[in-house]
Formats: structure tokens, C-alpha cells, sequence
């Protein structure tokens, strides 16, 4: 038995005016968001994101972003965005075309990064625009005097987005450091003798997720205890066609387009939630392959790979003659 | 032989595990009674180099065994309940890195993995392996009293005395499994008395 169909794919939408675009860094901007008929917005714990649709020409772009205003302030939601000059040009659509007063759809909040309630502490690992979730999950903890400490690398201070503010806040829990004049932050001496039950959190570059994990790890901390966040940009790659079986359809994959965003052009109404390969909605089962998968996610497991019989749609492609999906 | 094969059962019914070495900074094991075997087998100097092995004896005799892998903390006591200020305290005192291993009878590991979620160890990352009596720990859903070593099927609750059924299902929680009035409708109709696993 399948898991009950939404109606439509993805969190439910929310109309926004855009009430502020505030320049933070070189690269980084905020944008808050109040929504157009007035009410508050739906209530969201730290560590959530929420999908921007961009109308860019016609194409629609859907990125999802950590929303960083205070859980428990529902008059507006921010979000900070990166411009990425080589990115997907998401994040270059926000920064060259968003202005205040601009009407906008975001989705309703979903949090796959959320704080685990049974740490006795919380320890934060950022690095760069990897501060925006934890700066949501610190307005929920200061509300009950959460015992938490943040390690926030940058290259530089003056890239170090939200960094003096945080500063000033909370002078005693902030350790900010710039790699910019070499320092790193000294992982293995901070994850050693945290008292039992601390949950460490980690957002920003794979490098630095994948070298927390493994300096935990080595030190005995259960996996459990170590939480990322990592959202993958759907990679560019050769194109290669699909045969929807579901749908009756067959598309091709443009070289820099999803597997995913493909299928939604030609009206494919697929499941997603995160479009970053960490929430496992668009997980689609595989009919028939001739070629080689190309997975770039973080949810099948070795095991789902080895099968072939699985793809997720938002970051992974294909190269190979023939694939067919159940969808 | 200390090893037991339980049948299978109900989800709630706990699956215990086979204690292998882990990387850690500290290693804390728990064992009662014949649970020393599973410590004995697994012991290696390295390991034991940052053990610290709280044991509790009922009546056994494998203390001299255990000291012999030189531990660097040992403790030797008669019961659980003799050994948990102990067991509070090495948990108060723990950092993370610490490998939590736990053997013996199912009492003590359900107990035990209780202290250990409490101080802040997942669930998932405790080690269990079960070694000696099958015997259970029981509470009666009436009087809500624990009766410690069941070993059959019914049995007279110890504090309130009735005739209780053993169920498979258990509480984490309590670390108990239940034991529900099993000649409610008919009063003195109680089944004839056999070993749990029989």
C-alpha cells in the first residue's frame, strides 16, 4: 500500500509581498517576506526551509532556503540567499530581480534539520551561509534558555554574515573564526569532553559536513547525536530522455535542468518537498534502465543504489540508452 | 551455557544484541550474573584500558575473572539496586565518546538502557547482550508493583497477590514487561503454573 497522494506536489503555497531586500555581505542578502492577505504565518521551528518560486521569463525557479527570522516572531519570515555567480542563477535572480513590494510564493515551512529535545546541549558548526537555520534555532532556544554554543566559520569578517550581531548578542556562546587568516575551527577539541547528551548541528560546505561527521565519529559520538544540512543545486549534465509511464510521456532532460524540473514542464505533476535531495519525497521507483545512474542525494542508501530501482528526480540524472520511470 | 534463544514475538518485545568493541573515549559496562561472559569475550587491553566495569554479582562468581582483565575502575556489588548510585554517578561524570555496554539478564538491561537514555546516551548506540536467566522483570498493571525474576507463567504478584498472566508486551519505560489478572472473570480458575518458555 502507497502512502496517501497530496493533491499537489509540494508544501502548500503561501502568497508574500516582499517587505525588505537588505544587503548583509558582498554576497549575501536578506529578504523578508510579510504575507499579502495580512495574517501571521503558519508557526515553524528552527531549521526549517521554505521553497521560493521565481517567475524568471518563463521558466519558474524553485529554490529552497532555511528560513532565519525568530520562531517566535509570525509577522514576517526572512530568508538570506548567497549569490552563487556560477550557480543555477537562482540565487542571481534574487539578488538582480527581487525589490521590495514584489509579489512572490513561497511554500508553507517544513524542517528537516530540526533540534533534538532530548540533548542536555546543542552545539552549531556553520560555515559561511551555513548560519542562516542556526540563527532560527537560536531565537527558539534564548526563549527557554537553551544550552547551546555556536562555532560559525567564514573567510573573511567582512563575509562573515550575521557575525558581529551575533556577537554583540551573545558574547559568551558565539566563536567566530577566518579562514581568511587561517584559522579553522578546532573540531576534535571542541567535540571532545562535551557533556553527555550534547547534539552537535552542522550547515554549510560538504567539506565541513563530511569532516565533522568523521571527526565525531572517531571520537565515539553516536550518529545520532550529529545532525547536517546540506542542500544540493541540481548538477548540469549531458541530456538524456526519460519515458514516463505513468503519464504516458516522454521528455528529455536538458543539460541544465533537473530530472525533476523536467518532468514539471511537461505538466508532470511530480511529489518534492526540499528539491535538495534530503527529503526523500520524489523518490521514484525505476521500471527499466539501460545505463548508469548518476546519484548526487542524500537519502537512498547503498543498498537503493545497487538495486537501480530507485532515483531521486531533484539532483541525480542518468547517462545511458534508455530509462523509464513509474511515474 | 549462558546463551538463550528467545522465540519470536510481539514488536514490543525487546531484541538484545551482541557486545562488540567500539571507538570511543570512555567505556562503561554494566553486567549482572553470568552477563561477565559476554565482558570476558569481548575484552581486549586496549579496551580495557578505558573501561570501567560495574559489576553485579548475584551470587556468581566470575568478580575475580573480571578484575583479572584490569579495568581501569572495577566495582563489585551484590544487586542492581546496590550498584545505582554507582551507575548515576559514572553516567553524571561521562562525557560523550563514552560506549555504554550492557549484559546479563533482561532486569538489568532494560533498567540500566533507562539511566543510560536519561543521561543523555541514544538508544540506539546502547549495546546489549542478554547471558544467564531468562527470568523477568514484572509489573501488574493493577497494583502497578514490579515482582523481580519471573521465571513462570502465572505468577502471584508480590505485593498485591493476584494471579498473574505473563505477556510479551513491555514498557521501555518501566523496563517491565506486563503482567495482567489472568482469573479476573472467574476467581481461583488460574491455569496450571509452567516455565515462561516452555
Amino acid at each position: 500500500m502507497s502512502a496517501p497522494q497530496k493533491a499537489k506536489a509540494g508544501a502548500e503555497k503561501i502568497a508574500v509581498t516582499v517587505s525588505a531586500v537588505v544587503p548583509v555581505t558582498e554576497y549575501v542578502t536578506r529578504f523578508e517576506f510579510t504575507r499579502t492577505d495580512g495574517a501571521d504565518f503558519p508557526p515553524f521551528s528552527g531549521g526549517a526551509h521554505t521553497v521560493v518560486s521565481m517567475e524568471d521569463g518563463d521558466r519558474t525557479r524553485l529554490n529552497p532556503y532555511s528560513l532565519m527570522s525568530d520562531p517566535t516572531d509570525l509577522s514576517h519570515y526572512a530568508i538570506s540567499v548567497r549569490r552563487e555567480d556560477n550557480g543555477r542563477g537562482g540565487s542571481a535572480f534574487m539578488h538582480s530581480q527581487v525589490a521590495p513590494g514584489d509579489a512572490m510564493t513561497i511554500t508553507c515551512p517544513v524542517n528537516l534539520f530540526g533540534l533534538d529535545w532530548r540533548a542536555k546541549k546543542h552545539i552549531f558548526f556553520a560555515g559561511g551561509i551555513g548560519i542562516t537555520p542556526f540563527l532560527a534555532m537560536i531565537g527558539q532556544l534564548e526563549q527557554t534558555n537553551g544550552n547551546w554554543e555556536l562555532h560559525y566559520a567564514a573567510r573573511t569578517a567582512e563575509n562573515a554574515a550575521y557575525a558581529d550581531m551575533l556577537l554583540e548578542k551573545f558574547p559568551t556562546k558565539v566563536h567566530v573564526y577566518y579562514s581568511g587568516q587561517g584559522v579553522r575551527i578546532p573540531l576534535e577539541s571542541l567535540l571532545t569532553g562535551q557533556p553527555l547528551g550534547t547534539h552537535a548541528y552542522v550547515c554549510g560546505p560538504a567539506g565541513l559536513i563530511e569532516l565533522l561527521r568523521d571527526t565525531a565519529k572517531g571520537l565515539g559520538w553516536p550518529d545520532s547525536n550529529v545532525h547536517s544540512e546540506e542542500f544540493l543545486a541540481p548538477a548540469p549534465g549531458a541530456p538524456f530522455e526519460v519515458r514516463l509511464c505513468k503519464s504516458d510521456k516522454s521528455v528529455t532532460v536538458g543539460e541544465h535542468e533537473s530530472l525533476l524540473e523536467a518532468m514539471e514542464r511537461e505538466g508532470v505533476d511530480a511529489p518534492f518537498l526540499c528539491r535538495g535531495g534530503s527529503c526523500g519525497q520524489c523518490e521514484t521507483n525505476v521500471v527499466s534502465a539501460d545505463g548508469d545512474f548518476i546519484h548526487r542525494d542524500h537519502w537512498l542508501d547503498d543498498d537503493d543504489r545497487a538495486s537501480g530501482k530507485k532515483i531521486m528526480p531533484c539532483v541525480s540524472r542518468f547517462i545511458g540508452t534508455t530509462l523509464e520511470l513509474d511515474r | 551455557m549462558s546463551k538463550f534463544e528467545f522465540p519470536l514475538s510481539i514488536g514490543s518485545r525487546p531484541v538484545w544484541g551482541t557486545l562488540e568493541p567500539r571507538v570511543g573515549q570512555a567505556h562503561l559496562f554494566v553486567a549482572d550474573a553470568q552477563g561477565a561472559e559476554a565482558i570476558l569475550d569481548v575484552a581486549t587491553p586496549e579496551l580495557m584500558a578505558g573501561a570501567h566495569i560495574i559489576y553485579i554479582t548475584r551470587g556468581t562468581d566470575y568478580a575475580d575473572k573480571l578484575r583479572a582483565l584490569n579495568p581501569s575502575q572495577f566495582y563489585e556489588g551484590p544487586s542492581y539496586g546496590a550498584a545505582l548510585s554507582r551507575i548515576k554517578r559514572a553516567l553524571s561524570d561521562a562525557k560523550m565518546g563514552l560506549q555504554v555496554y550492557i549484559s546479563g539478564t533482561e532486569s538489568l538491561m532494560g533498567q540500566m538502557t533507562n539511566e543510560a537514555t536519561q543521561a543523555g546516551v541514544p538508544f540506539e548506540s546502547i549495546q546489549t547482550e542478554h547471558r544467564g536467566s531468562t527470568a523477568r522483570r514484572m509489573q501488574c498493571v493493577h497494583c502497578k508493583g514490579f515482582t523481580e525474576d519471573v521465571e513462570t507463567d502465572p505468577f502471584v504478584c508480590s505485593h498485591c497477590g493476584l494471579n498473574l498472566f505473563v505477556r510479551d508486551h513491555y514498557s521501555r519505560r518501566l523496563a517491565a514487561y506486563q503482567g495482567v489478572c489472568v482469573d479476573a472473570e472467574d476467581p481461583g480458575n488460574v491455569p496450571a503454573q509452567k516455565g515462561i518458555y516452555e
